[in-house]
């Protein structure tokens, strides 16, 4: 396979993760918004910040409004994370890689593309919302449906995986970053409703909250819900679960090719860091700075496949 | 009333489905009776699912010159245009004569240059020609191909005559189109095609790789490597490049992709170089290589050419091979059929005012009105002169352009091409169409697919076909017999 076509596929799948990502990141921001009148606007910049926007938002913006935060993560086209911008990269990323796909796989995106290019053509009403942010996270479940039902798992589906999972993994530290604060047993407001609703916020900007209750029979705490996010080896956006499937796609690579890279031993560390960790030692050696390794480390992974892989020249 | 008095013509056209009005055609006998029984408004909407479902999958092009990312569809007329055998088999010899002369001349004008000897095409033509390439010089391509793939442009006027218009000998397009318009009628009209003998086009991809592979340079082992070489994304025809890559099951590649490595042309894997024994670039020559050529080309490989005359890579079409389609070149080509074939041509040239020589200049300026002036190195319907759709403004505009650079331009006589109806609200209405057969040059042989791409003028009485012009595309039958 083209280098250049690992790069494409790795790159379209971590575009559809983002798009994905973003659509989940504002409904729980919505849902603050909603449960609390005083310092939303609070809320909304850490949103902002947990997309990793927030420089690019105050050169646009001077307040945290909630108009303008979701105009900018959905349809602004400066802001390289908007949905509307990582969808048409992701389509674009799609064209270049056509002849690596299925047939399925290039219609879905295709499609997705067109949907979502027509749904956020004007800016998005607060009635509307919901309705539009179902849309994505409709449009993408469609991809990666295709993707699972037609596709052969060589190495193709693998760079599509290895870019799932490495958006995945930085996303869900992010999140637990921008909150850690919340997290944090010392925190003064623990026990308070203020504080559940924070909660709440962390598992459903990962589409947890229902999961959690039925592992936790309704017991949050900020241990369990770091445990659940960071350690549990079953729910799909942990981040041991990502580094897992990371690490076992490169693996399949390495078998495929008859060649272990640098990657391979970065990817190995990274699970091993978290492997047979509990969180409790790591509230105690600091959750900042433990998420802070943990994307330093998932960007240093990614520049190793890249060029491992020789996505570029 | 009787059968016919319904029927649309435009007077002095002749109608490939009803003559001149007053007939059914043979080749649409079987069509017309289908058609005559179907509901006009499910057919209206069959086409409007026909635009859904090439928008759906991507069968775009991008049009130069406006925003970037702006994709558009060519329409589709769900009306085949339907090739009698007989009619075929005239077509098929023809294009075959021509393209061997073409090859032939190639390979004349890169060598001991005979035909200029001979004065029966004067030195000029070759000597102030851009697309002539001296690095091709002395040089012969592996198997002796220069053209692997022409698509020519063909027009009707009547029962029996065609008349070449270009020949497209450089990197022809629309192919895919002939492939996909075709899917979409199988899948939508599968009826007709168990009620017609209609010849397939689907092996064209297969036979484009078998052609390209048989082009292997000498001494390739095992199977040879084919990869197709495209601009990218933005380019307008970048659907098809991703298209017969697909089809033929070949790599597509990006100049960026390509390094020479050993001695070779390799493309970066992601288990490093693996080279490739034959490109089929969809890049024009200029931007093949910069070393060789435009030094700030992105789009080429840094010494492909090297390779290639050291005999490492097989290049299809052959640098050099635009020559063949310029229009000044495209005026004798009745020469050179005759004096690399010793055969009469067995499809006309249109007549042709070379507008480089002053009494045709003199001509041409005096009948701008009935005439239609093409840039003799001039493509896809850009910068031409239709005269008699034309205002007196731009009529004066290109008296301009031409007395300043008379060289610049040739002029033909506006042909009567043909029409076939295409489905509108009220019914069969009758548009301008032309013909693109493609023909693949192996070193053994000359395989043309039977059937198309024609292109057809959307707009009632419009002469231009070309897609960039707002023109559209029909599936093309050519009949068993």
């Amino acid at each position: 396979m083209l280098g250049r076509t690992a790069g494409g596929l790795y790159w379209m799948f971590r575009h559809l993760e983002r798009s994905e990502n973003t659509a989940r990141l504002i409904e729980a921001g919505m849902r603050i918004a909603l449960t609390r009148s005083d310092d939303v606007e609070k809320e909304w910049k850490s949103v902002v910040t947990t997309a990793g926007q927030k420089d690019a938002f105050l050169e646009r913006h001077d307040r945290f409004e909630q108009a303008n935060v979701i105009d900018f993560l959905l349809r602004d086209r400066t802001n390289p994370s908007s949905v509307r911008s990582v969808v048409e990269a992701a389509r674009s990323n799609a064209r270049e890689v056509r002849t690596a796909l299925t047939r399925e796989v290039w219609e879905a995106t295709n499609d997705t593309w067109l949907t979502v290019r027509d749904t956020l053509a004007r800016p998005v009403l607060d009635r509307e919302l919901p309705d539009v942010l179902g849309v994505i996270r409709r449009e993408s479940a469609l991809v990666r449906g295709a993707l699972h039902g037609t596709m052969l798992r060589n190495d193709i589906y693998n760079f599509a995986r290895i870019g799932t999972f490495m958006e995945r993994a930085d996303n869900t530290a992010r999140i637990l970053d921008v909150k850690y604060y919340v997290l944090l047993p010392s925190a003064s407001y623990v026990g308070t409703s203020l504080d559940n609703v924070q909660w709440e916020t962390i598992l459903r900007s990962v589409s947890a909250q229902r999961a959690y209750r039925w592992r936790s029979a309704g017991d949050a705490s900020a241990m369990g819900i770091a445990d659940f996010l960071i350690l549990d080896q079953q729910l799909p956006r942990s981040l041991v679960f990502c580094y897992r499937k990371i690490d076992e796609n490169l693996g399949y690579l390495a078998a495929d090719y008859g060649e272990h890279h640098r990657c391979h031993e970065l990817s190995h560390d990274l699970l091993l860091r978290l492997t047979g960790r509990d969180i409790g030692s790591i509230f105690e050696d600091g959750l900042h700075e433990f998420l802070g390794d943990c994307i330093k480390a998932t960007n240093t992974l990614g520049g190793a496949i890249e060029r491992d892989y020789r996505f570029t020249a | 009333m009787g059968r016919f008095d319904g029927v649309d013509v435009r007077p002095g056209y002749f109608d490939e489905m009803h003559g001149d009005g007053t007939e059914l055609r043979r080749p649409y006998r079987n069509y017309d009776e289908w058609f005559s029984q179907e509901d006009p408004r499910r057919l209206l909407k069959k086409s409007a699912d026909a635009e859904a479902l090439f928008r759906r999958t991507g069968i775009t092009f991008n049009v130069y010159g406006s925003e970037e990312g702006d994709e558009r569809l060519i329409p589709f007329d769900i009306v085949p245009r339907i090739i009698a055998a007989r009619e075929w088999a005239r077509i098929e010899r023809g294009i075959e004569q021509r393209v061997r002369a073409i090859n032939a001349f190639l390979h004349d004008i890169y060598h001991r240059q005979e035909i200029l000897r001979a004065g029966r095409i004067p030195t000029g033509v070759i000597a102030d020609n851009d697309a002539f390439l001296p690095e091709m010089i002395g040089f012969t391509p592996p198997g002796g191909v220069y053209t692997h793939i022409v698509g020519t442009d063909l027009v009707r006027t009547d029962d029996n005559d065609f008349y070449v218009l270009e020949d497209n000998a450089r990197t022809p397009s629309g192919v895919s189109y002939m492939l996909e318009n075709r899917e979409t009628m199988l899948q939508m009209f599968p009826e007709l095609f168990v009620k017609s003998r209609v010849r397939p086009v689907a092996e064209y991809p297969r036979d484009l790789r078998t052609s390209l592979a048989a082009a292997a340079p000498h001494g390739t082992v095992g199977r040879p490597v084919v990869a197709v070489l495209t601009p990218g994304i933005h380019n307008s025809a970048y659907f098809e490049h991703a298209f017969l890559a697909d089809q033929m099951g070949a790599e597509l590649v990006e100049g960026h992709d390509l390094s020479v490595v050993d001695g070779r042309v390799a493309m970066r894997t992601t288990e490093g170089p693996e080279p490739i024994d034959v490109l089929y670039r969809r890049v024009d020559d200029a931007y093949l290589d910069p070393l060789t050529f435009r030094p700030d080309s992105q789009l080429g490989v840094p010494g492909v050419m090297d390779v290639y005359r050291s005999g490492g890579i097989t290049i299809a079409n052959a640098p050099g091979t635009g020559i063949a389609d310029d229009k000044a070149v495209y005026s004798y080509m009745p020469e050179i059929i005759d004096f690399y074939t010793g055969e009469k041509p067995l499809l006309q040239n249109v007549p042709t005012w070379r507008c480089s020589e002053p009494d045709s200049l003199g001509y041409v300026l005096e009948h701008l009105a009935e005439l239609v002036v093409k840039e003799v190195h001039g493509s896809g319907g850009y910068g031409m002169l239709v005269g008699p759709a034309a205002s007196k403004r731009e009529i004066a505009r290109f008296t301009r352009k031409l007395k300043a650079k008379p060289a610049n331009y040739i002029a033909q006589p506006t042909l009567a091409l043909s029409t076939v109806p295409i489905l509108t609200r009220n019914g069969l209405a009758p548009r301008h169409v032309d013909l693109r057969p493609f023909a693949l040059v192996a070193p053994n042989n000359i395989r043309i697919t039977p059937g198309g791409l024609t292109r057809v003028a959307m707009k009632r009485g419009s002469l231009v076909v070309n897609s960039s012009q707002g023109g559209g595309t029909k599936d093309t039958w050519v009949m068993e017999d």
